[in-house]
């Protein structure tokens, strides 16, 4: 009798493991297949536009051609201010949770909210920085828009900070402190060094991150269909551009805004990339 | 010069006290200026410390404060309320959270299982020099810009679901009674399943990234105990893997739902922007965020843009709640597995 039953069941094991194989082998094809299409459609849209006039020229009006200086320049601008805010106060930020408060309640407070904002809808920062600084200066500008975008910056390089330092080893810490260095010494000088890949990662994640948000520069900055260098004045940038031409019925806007895309989509991807290689595999989360 | 500039660091150590009883000595005002610095570095990073909880509180009070008036006008009818009016001032938020609810669900419906099943193919079948290829391929997905999926899903995916998938449905599904509904109505390319798919390839990387470090975590005792019983692989992964790491699991999950539940640009683009609620997923809707990035820079008057912002602050409550849950339950998982 149990040899007639034993390999029946053996064979119903065997067939529920391969069929759970193939299902794998089915989820991950489908995961890279998705990336693939994305890139794929990217680049055969977005490609035959990029031509130096891209570059060189403002957005057009509808049927008419034209380039994409003024976002990409205001991109680059509003990408400027993000991390020269963001930046240092995301490292100092760091810096306290993991050399001065590891333990402490205030640290491990600052770690769960800084967690929150990480992944909070970035269309609510939008609104928040529309009511703190657009609806009281009572104007779309620039300085919002940069505002905005630092407030994403910050929980990345926050988190990366903490991170790394905490991978320091201790030793370090205390030959610095054996040979009499200050504290604030001993993390500027020596701590920061040997965690410096991964902290210039943070901020490269940081701003691959910033440089194809959308959502939160909508209210803020607004849009400017001609060059302006003025940060008090609404201010153009690349990924609004996106959203209005794609949106827009002219095809020539279609096109620009495939064309934006894909230049955004290399800059981000070369930069995470980047950004991975600096770190050594297992250590970044 | 080795050996005196070690002594010379030495000196300014040990010679400490010294200077202080010996009066204001150069190297006592060096002494002096060195603690200072020390004590404004300290404070400094204190203060940007704080500063990160100045700011969730100020995103939370300024949200609040914006909504007074649609909260005093709406009231609690506003979470209720299907109407959404701006000519008549009379808004309501019921199909913005539904729109939201939905797409989300259909989100985590198919990106749970085929995250889960990446994990299995990146911990337990992969030759091992593949293994961060392919990871790294499918984190990729998480950095492309929400924009690009908005663009892609319009143009691309939207024509392909309406030409292919959606008449598919309508003509086997919604026919079946009992869920035919679910189905019905003409394939518009757009609407609330478009965006669900969407918002699942998009959350997927997060799925799968949490999933495959806290399966990776499992210890090798475990799995090798189960495999010297005689499991299969899918056993293995099936009774031991799941089961003890299960909180970390649905720490990954809930991560993504946050995620889903406030992205707005993908889904601004696909969702077709229609306040009402439907039955069947192929009937366009909106999110809330949709909603938000639609209809705010437009907005006329104060009540308006206030109905708008309390939108937003019932976004923000969501996510909060959910992302929190997340954070609980990594945080479980991290102290089990250390």
């Amino acid at each position: 009798m149990p040899d007639r039953i034993l390999p029946s069941r053996y064979s119903g094991r065997r067939r529920g493991d391969m069929i759970a194989t193939v299902l794998a082998f089915a989820a991950t094809a489908l995961g890279l297949g998705w990336l693939v299409l994305i890139l794929g459609a990217l680049l055969w849209k977005g490609f035959s536009g990029l031509s130096v006039a891209v570059f060189t020229q403002m957005t057009p009006p509808p049927g008419s051609s034209g380039g994409l200086l003024n976002p990409i320049f205001g991109s680059l601008v509003l990408t400027t201010i993000a991390v020269l805010i963001g930046t240092p106060v995301g490292i100092l930020a760091g810096t306290y949770m993991a050399e001065y408060g590891r333990y402490d309640k205030l640290s491990s407070v600052v770690r769960f909210i800084n967690d929150i904002l990480l992944s909070a809808p970035s269309i609510v920062i939008g609104l928040f920085i529309y009511e703190v600084m657009v609806a009281p200066m009572g104007h779309f500008s620039g300085y919002a828009g940069g505002v905005a975008l630092a407030v994403l910056v910050i929980p990345v390089v926050v988190r990366t900070t903490e991170d790394m330092l905490t991978l320091v080893p201790n030793a370090l810490r205390e030959a610095a402190t054996s040979i009499g260095l200050p504290r604030s010494m001993s993390i500027t000088r020596i701590c920061y060094r040997a965690a410096r890949a991964g902290m210039v990662t943070g901020v490269l994640l940081a701003v691959a991150r910033i440089s194809g948000e959308t959502a939160p520069l909508l209210f803020p900055s607004l849009n400017n269909q001609f060059w302006s260098a003025n940060l008090n004045q609404p201010i153009s940038s690349l990924p609004i551009v996106i959203f209005q031409f794609a949106l827009s019925p002219y095809k020539d806007w279609q096109d620009l805004a495939w064309t934006g895309a894909l230049i955004i989509t290399l800059a981000v991807l070369a930069l995470s990339i980047t950004a991975r290689a600096l770190v050594p595999s297992g250590k970044q989360s | 010069m080795q050996t005196a500039r070690r002594q010379s660091v030495a000196d300014v150590a040990v010679s400490n006290r010294m200077a202080i009883s010996a009066g204001a000595t150069p190297r006592m005002k060096v002494l002096d200026r060195l603690r200072f610095g020390d004590a404004v570095f300290r404070h400094l990073t204190r203060a940007a410390a704080i500063g990160v909880l100045l700011l969730l509180s100020g995103v939370i009070i300024s949200l609040i404060q914006g909504s007074i008036p649609a909260i005093r006008t709406f009231g609690f009818g506003f979470l209720t309320s299907e109407r959404w009016n701006p000519v008549t001032e009379n808004f309501g938020a019921l199909p913005a959270i539904y729109g939201t609810i939905v797409t989300s669900f259909i989100a985590m419906l198919i990106a749970v299982p085929v995250g889960l099943m990446i994990a299995f193919f990146l911990t337990e079948l992969c030759p091992q020099w593949l293994r961060r290829a392919i990871g790294t391929a499918i984190e990729l997905l998480a950095g492309i810009p929400s924009i690009i999926y908005g663009i892609w899903g319009l143009f691309m995916f939207a024509p392909f679901l309406q030409a292919t998938l959606q008449p598919f449905l309508i003509n086997t599904l919604g026919n079946v009674p009992g869920i035919g509904s679910l189905f019905a109505g003409p394939p518009y390319g757009i609407g609330m399943l478009t965006s669900g798919l969407i918002l699942a390839i998009m959350v997927l990387p997060f799925v799968t990234s949490i999933t495959r470090d806290v399966f990776a975590a499992v210890p090798a005792v475990l799995k090798e105990a189960a495999y010297g019983l005689g499991c299969t692989r899918w056993e293995v992964v099936r009774n031991v893997v799941l089961p003890y790491t299960r909180v970390g699991v649905l720490g990954g999950v809930m991560l993504g739902l946050g995620r889903a539940l406030g992205e707005t640009m993908a889904v601004t683009f696909v969702i077709g922007n229609a306040h009402r609620i439907s039955a069947s997923v192929l009937a366009p809707g909106t999110t809330i965020s949709a909603t938000i990035a639609n209809e705010f820079t437009e907005a006329v008057g104060d009540l308006y843009t206030s109905a708008l912002i309390e939108l937003g602050l019932i976004l923000f409550v969501i996510t909060f709640i959910v992302l929190a849950i997340a954070r609980y339950m990594l945080l479980r998982i991290e102290r089990r597995i250390g």
